[in-house]
């Protein structure tokens, strides 16, 4: 059976065709748009809130998108327990909608960073992660503001929990500083909550799909999550 | 507003000669209103009229190859690329407004460019740039070259296009005057595309997008002078960029002309309602009847004359079909952007527009437009005097260079040279993914999706050569993008062009822009591939000085087949190097003899067309039978920076190389030489024998010069450079002089 990904396209959202484009052509499942304006969607089986600019984040990433219509349907599938992937500004929206705890801060540079990144998996017993098989997966980061910061408590609370999903790492998969690409604390670049069925994560495993482009890492983050839903 | 009177001075002040303003009061045959005399101005003024360049440019090559539509009948060049598809793409300077403003002058550059691309219905696929500025040991330098880079970045990252590719040149000769050319590429399948005209009395006429503000007013004649210590007052003439309009205003479109309900659309760049309204009125021989008052505002009692010139950005002039006003209404009220009825079409051959109840224009068309009555100048021209005194250095009396190892460090980590990975980082190059090679290689090449094809895409010019010898070096610029398209894979297919010089006034200048478009044309016809149209930006000169003549090329080509698509760095240990065509020993101008000896001198390297096309079809020979692991052209810094870059482009995995390069005269003449129509290959060991019969039978002369090694770039037993020093020299040398190291 495939699973249907709900894709919701916010105004300014930018990788939300890139996120159907992986689910849908690469990976042949079902995907479709929501639109932020709506009121409720149906027959989803898991959300993905893309990577973009939404509102043109002028004031604060994410800020003002938690305020859209939709958001608070997509609380609602969260609190039911649907699986909920957050990319890049998906992951802000969530961070500033409460679904996740931190917050996120201007990179360290000052400036965007668009790379290839190597991610260390710290949990894969998760929706996201249990067709990860390496110690590491390749995936980009393009970002501006993707520092994660959080409390030491939060911190501990989250490592404690397992909900540490990924780290930056070097590609053997060594956590330093110099492998951090934004400042992020503890490297961190992926989360989940306690429940295991939110994740936010900042580099997009959506760019890195198809075939095409010579780097496939990112099919299994959908991947696990298809094998989640049918199991 | 009490308006000024209309008066000769007031015209001066406008940037308006004598001349200009009695043909205006002649053609109206009254004095013009204050509002015309703007409107005017505006519209002839050297942005928006070409008019000391357009009878020039109608002598390159318009038509050919590919072209669907040719240079100058739409925003922007289309061009054929099989499977129903084609491209639009053009290049376009934001030079004066990001001298002063940096941040914003760059961004609402890149938003241009990008309008000019989606109102022909072509939804941009990759955004390209080509930078100039002064050296990094200037403060101001420093803080132009980061400004700019942010706005480039923030705006088409924040829009969602790509940025792949580009070049970034540092040189004194651009402190005063930055160069910031944008250029875009957008993919539209053949039957949507949409037209900037207005036809057919009574349809409605739209603006949509942003509110009008009064940023810009005067924005397109800023641009048409030069740079001086007043500059800095018109500030405010430089418009502000907001990337998430534009990306609503991109959706939002795309979602009106594939529907067809309109007949034309035409986005607002330089001179805003004044140039949409006259340029898509003479277009569909007609006129439109525009009321101001129905124009959104985003300040209070602006003036008819503010409204007509303002530069507010991402806004478009829509003309509706009548009857799907509704429809039309509907899709920008689901992006949250204005879009209200101005006026209607007439078949009158008038542009009429009323403010507060009274007339404030009324003027055929046809008056004030480039190809109608705006004024043609053929200016005077006379060769500098520099260009014969350059050509007689003797190369002779060089020292000879005692430290090979110390001049290559110098030339390598020259930020001229060395890796731009500082700029590029700041930028998306991958939203849509579509980008198989980004930047950082020879050309970006981008994914046509649902086919088996990519594009190419490069923006090349050396602009020192160009100074030494503009025809040559214009010549250079349309090969050398040519070759950098090839050693991608592809085919060239056409170029756009983006001409940035000094005062045209000057006959010296001028000169050096008559021979440049003579070079580039020759150039063009004789690779069929045509120019698709671009721009014109004269007046870069600051107080100091003008900057080189600096013709940018953005070439686009076809790889056929997704296999086709070569890359520049070194792929395996043991692979035998070979290079094609023949090194002349030639240091004019080039990157050594500026790092190593502080000179500008001699004459461009020499360029033989044919030559250079044999080339490019012997690479493409051999890259389509698959004997080609690695591919890159030599060029700025020589043979030695083209080899090192090969060892290290992939800084993951990088591979050395063992190499001799026979000496024809002198060593530093050799290894620093940057003779033009070369290529550096690798080629499996196991496919040696098929890969010299094969290209044993095409034209181009080639040699084996070594083969890749696990370790170092030895040359000729006697020049041994560690990988880590190359990785080092090329990645670190831009931060440290930004002071991040």
């Amino acid at each position: 059976m495939k699973p249907t990904f709900g894709i919701v396209t916010f105004p300014g959202s930018n990788c939300d065709y890139d996120a159907y484009y992986a689910v849908k052509k690469v990976l042949d499942y079902e995907a479709q748009f929501i639109w932020h304006k709506e009121k409720s969607f149906n027959g989803v089986d898991a959300i993905i809130l893309p990577g973009g600019f939404s509102y043109g984040d002028y004031l604060r990433t994410g800020a003002i998108a938690k305020f859209s219509p939709i958001m608070e349907h997509v609380v609602n599938f969260a609190e039911k327990g649907g699986i909920i992937l957050g990319i890049c500004n998906g992951f802000q929206i969530l961070l500033e909608s409460g679904l996740l705890p931190g917050t996120m801060q201007v990179n360290e540079s000052l400036k965007f960073v668009c790379k290839d990144i190597y991610l260390k998996v710290e949990n894969r017993d998760t929706p996201f992660t249990n067709k990860i098989e390496n110690d590491t997966i390749k995936i980009p980061i393009k970002h501006g503001e993707g520092n994660y910061y959080a409390d030491v408590k939060t911190v501990t609370e989250l490592e404690k929990n397992g909900q540490i999903v990924f780290r930056y790492a070097s590609k053997n998969g060594k956590v330093s500083n110099q492998y951090n690409p934004n400042g992020s604390i503890s490297n961190i670049a992926g989360i989940m909550n306690t429940r295991k069925n939110v994740m936010g994560l900042m580099p997009h495993p959506e760019n890195a799909c198809d075939p095409v482009l010579r780097k496939t890492d990112g099919q299994l983050i959908f991947k696990s999550i298809a094998q989640s839903l049918f199991n | 507003m009490i308006e000024p009177e209309v008066t000769l001075e007031l015209a001066k002040e406008h940037g308006l000669t004598e001349e200009e303003y009695g043909w205006i009061c002649e053609r109206l045959g009254r004095t013009p209103t204050f509002t015309e005399l703007g409107v005017f101005s505006v519209m002839w003024s050297e942005h928006c009229s070409y008019k000391n360049s357009i009878a020039l440019l109608k002598t390159l090559p318009r038509e050919g190859g590919k072209l669907l539509v040719g240079a100058g009948e739409e925003n922007a060049g289309l061009v054929d690329i099989g499977d129903g598809l084609a491209i639009a793409f053009k290049i376009e300077s934001h030079n004066h407004p990001s001298a002063v403003e940096p941040y914003q002058g760059a961004a609402t550059g890149v938003g241009g460019i990008l309008r000019d691309i989606f109102t022909m219905g072509a939804r941009p696929i990759a955004a390209l740039n080509s930078l100039r500025f002064g050296t990094l040991d200037d403060k101001r330098t420093r803080y132009l070259f980061e400004g700019v880079v942010k706005g480039i970045g923030d705006y088409g990252n924040s829009f969602g296009v790509p940025t792949v590719a580009g070049e970034v040149y540092f040189d004194e000769c651009y402190k005063g005057n930055p160069l910031v050319n944008a250029m875009a590429i957008g993919l539209v399948k053949h039957n949507q595309t949409a037209s900037a005209t207005a036809k057919g009395e009574g349809n409605p006429v739209f603006i949509v997008g942003s509110a009008t503000g009064r940023d810009g007013i005067h924005g397109a004649t800023f641009a048409s002078e030069e740079i001086s210590e007043a500059s800095e007052a018109k500030r405010p003439s430089v418009q502000v960029g907001d990337p998430f309009t534009e990306k609503l205003l991109l959706e939002a479109t795309l979602e009106i002309i594939k529907n067809d309900w309109i007949i034309g659309i035409q986005d607002m760049g330089a001179a805003g309602i004044s140039c949409s309204t006259s340029e898509m009125s003479d277009k569909g021989e007609s006129g439109m009847k525009i009321d101001l008052d129905k124009v959104p505002l985003r300040e209070v009692d602006m003036s008819a004359y503010e409204i007509m010139l303002s530069e507010s950005q991402e806004r478009m002039l829509v003309v509706a079909k009548k009857g799907c006003e509704e429809d039309i209404i509907k899709t920008f009220d689901k992006w949250d952007l204005h879009c209200e009825i101005i006026g209607y079409v007439t078949d009158k051959k008038i542009l009429e527009v009323h403010h507060n109840g009274e007339k404030k224009v009324e003027v055929n068309p046809f008056e004030l437009v480039l190809g109608g009555g705006a004024p043609v100048y053929n200016r005077e021209t006379r060769k500098p005097k520099y260009i014969d005194e350059k050509h007689s250095f003797d190369f002779l009396k060089l020292p000879q260079t005692e430290n090979i190892n110390e001049a290559f460090k110098k030339v390598f980590s020259s930020p001229n040279i060395a890796s731009k990975r500082w700029v590029y980082e700041q930028y998306d190059s991958m939203v849509r993914t579509n980008t198989i090679v980004g930047p950082g290689s020879d050309a970006a090449v981008i994914y046509i999706k649902e086919t088996n094809k990519a594009i190419a895409a490069k923006t090349d010019c050396n602009g020192r050569y160009v100074y030494l010898n503009p025809k040559e070096g214009a010549k250079i610029a349309v090969a050398e993008s040519a070759r950098n398209i090839v050693c991608s894979g592809g085919k060239p297919l056409a170029i756009t062009n983006c001409l940035n010089f000094g005062n045209p006034y000057k006959p010296e200048i001028y000169w050096t822009f008559k021979e440049a478009i003579e070079g580039m044309g020759e150039a063009c016809r004789f690779f069929n591939t045509p120019v698709t149209g671009g721009n014109v930006s004269f007046y870069n000169e600051s107080p100091d000085a003008a900057v080189y003549p600096t013709p940018v090329i953005g070439m686009v080509g076809l790889i056929e087949d997704l296999k086709h698509i070569t890359t520049a760095n070194f792929k395996n240990i043991g692979d035998l190097i070979y290079v094609f065509g023949e090194d002349k020993e030639e240091l004019g101008g080039s990157e050594f003899l500026k790092v190593v000896h502080n000179k500008v001198e001699g004459n461009a390297p020499h360029i033989d067309l044919q030559i250079e096309q044999n080339l490019h079809n012997t690479i493409l020979s051999l890259i389509n039978d698959g004997l080609i692991e690695s591919a890159h052209d030599i060029s700025e810094g020589g043979i030695l920076s083209a080899l090192a870059e090969c060892c290290i482009l992939d800084d993951e995995k990088p591979i050395g190389a063992e190499v001799n390069i026979p000496i024809k005269t002198r060593e530093d003449f050799t290894l620093f030489s940057e003779s033009q129509s070369r290529i550096i290959v690798s080629v499996k060991a196991k496919n040696k024998k098929l890969f010299e019969e094969s290209a044993s039978k095409l034209f181009t002369p080639f040699i084996q010069i070594g083969e890749t090694k696990k370790e170092n770039l030895t040359i000729n037993d006697k020049y041994i450079f560690e990988l880590d020093v190359l990785l080092e020299l090329y990645y670190k040398s831009i931060p440290l002089k930004m002071n991040e190291y």
